[in-house]
């Protein structure tokens, strides 16, 4: 509506005729400019150049605003370890992912243009590009949920891993007396017994549920002389019981192989009864060592810790390569389409096998579009935010932690030093600035 | 139109009268106190409704002062800075932060609220006094509190392990362990979220080091690095020191978040049997569990080496920005039990005020918060909020942050002190 009415200082149709212009004729055409770009310029007066100028000021000066600081600002960002550790984790993200981006779509697109499909194909993964970042971040977030009734990753590999190494039906128990001791997994008799003992393998950390529906009141062994007899029972009861002794109260363990070693190295093993007793019998004298094998212990897979401080980083890049590869493959794929396929079949004709045609003929042509891919991948890296906030929990956004996102922690999240902050704002833009001039010297070279 | 509506007013006030109150002379006197006042505050959707009953509360004996209420959500400390910085705050504002409250009363955008002083004191007791008091001057109010004193737990897991709620750290050692051999992890914790370990550490602190202490540290007049620290974080390895007594383990208890840690201990099987938070941790096992009445507990925080009854609590703080009559009669009017009861009837409130009639809270289990509440011989606020926000507030800096390290590694209490203090002295320049 703004430019409506600078239409009244348009010339009158009824130009006077000749050569004497006015000076007011001179100046016409520059106000007619000035109007039409004032709305513009007064946008960019506002939300650009005025808050870029006030930030650059304000990053000189401390958190309240008061006193100048000169550069010291500057100097915190590196001498700050969470600070440095964002602005590394920065160049991690623009070593990968500019490049894996072009390269994911470079791959898609070339593939998806032989394939029946390929529409289809295309659309699904295009699809990410339509949500949210942000709800993109909390949908991986909950994907890669370290315990596997959570995040759907590690139960896939979970799934695996169970089928690889079976949990046992025991797991997570432990000893429950001084007698029995824990090693490498397998629960053992600390010292040897001989016939005529009995063993007493109590256990712990059991939950009620685990023990099988046909376990009855733990059974007290009796001893025989030419063999070893025991009992394998969860020594627990409400409140705790005595350690080690079997009470009332307290189920056998069914089912559980107990292994004995004899004094020449050789080995047996029995399953205990619903009580939970066992026995082995016509054993010469000698000393014995018993116990349960680590397999009835063995752990359920637990989940690999993709939000961990080590791997989240990866975790974040996944998340963001899986929003950005469509984005990249329809550009690709438009600019693909585009290619003169003379020449691609003038190649094949002269005996070009396919990967020499993709590397030496379509690359080439298709450089400026991968370039412009690149260069978006390479800005929107160096500003990314919201992925990160999302997929890391507050417990690792240190070591998760990017410039724009440290930017936003160190001004907004309640620690309010808007000196850092925009310190930190004037950094990323100094960053960014190389790569834009670069793309308007490309727009310039094409136009 | 005016006088309509004082008309309408006035009337109401005699039927008051009518009904043989004794407040009729107070009433009579109120009819001279007029104005419009505006609240600020978080308070949104069905505690802004509840907010509305403490205002017809205030209403009844202030017929002719307009409230009108608006809610900020949780910018509310932005949404005030903007207001005040354009020199046109509310007359009245809730504030969460005692540090925002010390900034304006420093700044002198706020009146002395001196005149509720005694009544401060003789309803709530000079330690919710003293939380709004800053340089000797009072300036807010107390007056929706919460409870992070408490345990909450999973009876069936109790009592299949056969144990009682602990009073002492000792029975919680004791407990925690028989819990643990029948099966179950005793402890689940929110490592995600680093307010659920201050909270822990503060609740800990509070008993081993007193409310002396406690108040200096929060100052930062004594070191992290001050043996009370080291004493306290040792104690508090008796809940985060065995991974085996976490649900998922340290390593996993760090992805855990809060609402995830009160869930967990209702699934089937429960993955945890109880877990150290605020009073709120009921609205999430009522809307995010299928637990029942009955099917979990509440207990107070245990006693440390002998500790009386305290509560470390937080709470909204009513501040006056702009004086008059009405401000005057509406911040004392918060400081009556009538103001207390007209929200706490409706649920989902507990006020400190040691007059409030505990029968009025909906539920048993909130009438044992608010007990513990108001019995409380120490009320102390949550430290990590008085500390600046870069050290006590922010996900993933400063205690929140080397809290989660401590819960990794709960056997370096030396350097968890030092990087405290590191921190610390960082953020209080």
């Amino acid at each position: 509506m703004a430019t409506g009415a600078p239409a009244a200082d348009l010339p009158p149709a009824p130009r006077p005729e000749g050569p004497a212009r006015t000076r007011g004729d001179r100046l016409r055409p520059l106000a007619t400019a000035l109007a039409f770009l004032a709305p513009a310029i007064v946008l960019l007066g506002v939300w650009i150049v005025y808050p870029t100028v006030w930030t650059i000021i304000r990053s000189f000066f401390d958190r309240a605003g008061d006193a100048f600081v000169g550069w010291d600002n500057y100097k915190e960002i590196f001498e700050n370890d969470a600070l440095l550790k964002s602005v590394e984790n920065n160049l991690i993200w623009v070593a990968i992912v500019p490049a894996l981006v072009t390269a994911l779509g470079l791959i898609f697109a070339v593939l998806t243009e032989r394939i029946a499909w390929g529409t289809g194909f295309k659309l699904v993964v295009f699809m990410p590009i339509a949500i949210s970042l942000f709800a993109a971040g909390i949908s991986w977030r909950i994907m890669l949920d370290i315990d596997p009734e959570r995040g759907a990753v590690n139960a896939a590999i979970g799934q695996v891993a169970d089928a690889i190494n079976e949990p046992g039906p025991l797991t997570g128990a432990k000893p429950s007396g001084a007698e029995v001791v824990q090693s490498g997994g397998a629960i053992a008799l600390k010292d040897p017994v001989q016939p005529g003992q009995t063993a007493l393998l109590g256990l712990t950390a059991i939950r009620a549920t685990e023990v099988p529906d046909d376990a009855r009141q733990a059974g007290r062994p009796r001893a025989l002389p030419d063999g070893i007899t025991g009992v394998v029972w969860r020594d627990f009861k409400p409140g705790g019981g005595k350690p080690g002794v079997v009470e009332r109260g307290e189920t056998g363990l069914p089912g559980v192989t107990v292994e004995l070693r004899t004094p020449e190295g050789d080995s047996r093993s029995v399953k205990t009864a619903d009580d939970g007793t066992f026995a082995f019998e016509d054993l010469p004298p000698g000393d014995y060592r018993l116990g349960i094998g680590s397999s009835t212990f063995q752990q359920g897979f637990d989940g690999v810790s993709w939000l961990g401080s080590s791997l989240v980083v990866i975790s974040c890049i996944i998340a963001y390569v899986w929003v950005w590869a469509g984005f990249a493959m329809v550009v690709i794929a438009a600019g693909l389409a585009a290619l003169p396929r003379d020449l691609l079949e003038a190649a094949r004709t002269d005996g070009a096998n396919e990967w020499q045609v993709f590397r030496r003929i379509t690359v080439p042509l298709l450089a400026p579009v991968l370039t412009v891919v690149f260069i978006t991948m390479l800005i929107n890296v160096l500003k990314v935010f919201d992925i990160v906030l999302a997929v890391a929990p507050a417990s690792v956004q240190d070591d998760a932690a990017v410039i724009a996102l440290s930017m936003w922690r160190v001004a907004f999240t309640g620690q309010g030093d808007f000196g850092l902050g925009s310190a930190i704002a004037v950094l990323l833009f100094v960053l960014v600035v190389p790569v834009l001039v670069l793309n308007i010297r490309r727009f310039r070279r094409e136009v | 139109m005016t006088v309509t509506v004082l008309g309408a007013a006035a009337c109401g006030g005699d039927d008051d009268d009518a009904s043989g109150d004794t407040s009729g002379g107070a009433a009579a006197a109120n009819q001279d106190v007029s104005g419009s006042l505006s609240v600020l505050g978080i308070w949104s959707g069905q505690e802004q409704e509840s907010f509305r009953a403490v205002i017809d509360a205030f209403n009844e004996q202030y017929p002719n002062v307009n409230v009108s209420y608006k809610s900020a959500g949780d910018n509310l400390p932005t949404v005030l800075q903007t207001a005040v910085q354009g020199g046109n705050p509310p007359d009245v504002a809730f504030i969460a932060q005692p540090g925002t409250i010390q900034g304006f009363a420093t700044d002198g955008k706020l009146q002395s609220l001196d005149f509720a002083k005694d009544a401060v004191v003789e309803n709530f007791g000079q330690s919710v006094a003293d939380i709004g008091t800053f340089d000797g001057t009072l300036y807010g109010i107390l007056f929706k509190s919460a409870n992070k004193s408490l345990g909450w737990y999973n009876t069936a897991v109790f009592s299949d392990a056969g144990v009682e709620p602990p009073e002492t750290f000792e029975d919680l050692s004791t407990a925690a362990d028989t819990i643990a051999a029948s099966g179950v992890p005793p402890y689940s914790i929110a490592g995600a979220d680093g307010w659920t370990l201050t909270d822990l550490f503060e609740n800990i602190y509070l008993r081993t080091a007193g409310p002396e202490k406690y108040d200096q540290l929060a100052k930062h007049e004594i070191k992290w690095t001050d043996p009370s620290v080291i004493d306290a974080l040792n104690q508090m390895k008796v809940v985060i020191g065995k991974s085996a007594n976490i649900a998922g383990g340290s390593r996993g208890a760090l992805q855990i978040d809060f609402p995830t840690s009160v869930k967990q201990l209702f699934t089937d099987p429960p993955k945890a049997a109880m877990t150290f938070e605020g009073d709120f941790v009921g609205g999430n096992i009522a809307n995010e569990t299928n637990a029942q009445e009955g099917d979990y507990g509440v207990f107070t925080f245990p006693s440390v080496n002998g500790s009386g009854p305290a509560v470390v609590g937080a709470g909204d703080i009513g501040v006056l920005f702009k004086d008059s009559p009405a401000g005057q009669a509406f911040m004392t009017f918060l400081t009556t039990p009538e103001a207390a009861q007209a929200w706490a009837s409706r649920g989902g409130f507990l006020s400190a005020n040691k007059n409030v009639d505990p029968s009025v809270y909906p539920d048993d289990i909130t009438r044992q918060i608010a007990t513990d509440l108001a019995d409380a011989e120490t009320f102390r606020f949550d430290m990590s909020d008085l500390a600046p926000p870069a050290f006590g507030g922010t996900p993933g800096q400063g205690e929140w942050k080397i809290l989660q390290d401590f819960l990794r590694n709960p056997n370096d209490v030396q350097g968890t002190a030092q990087a405290l203090e590191t921190a610390a002295a960082r953020a209080y320049k």
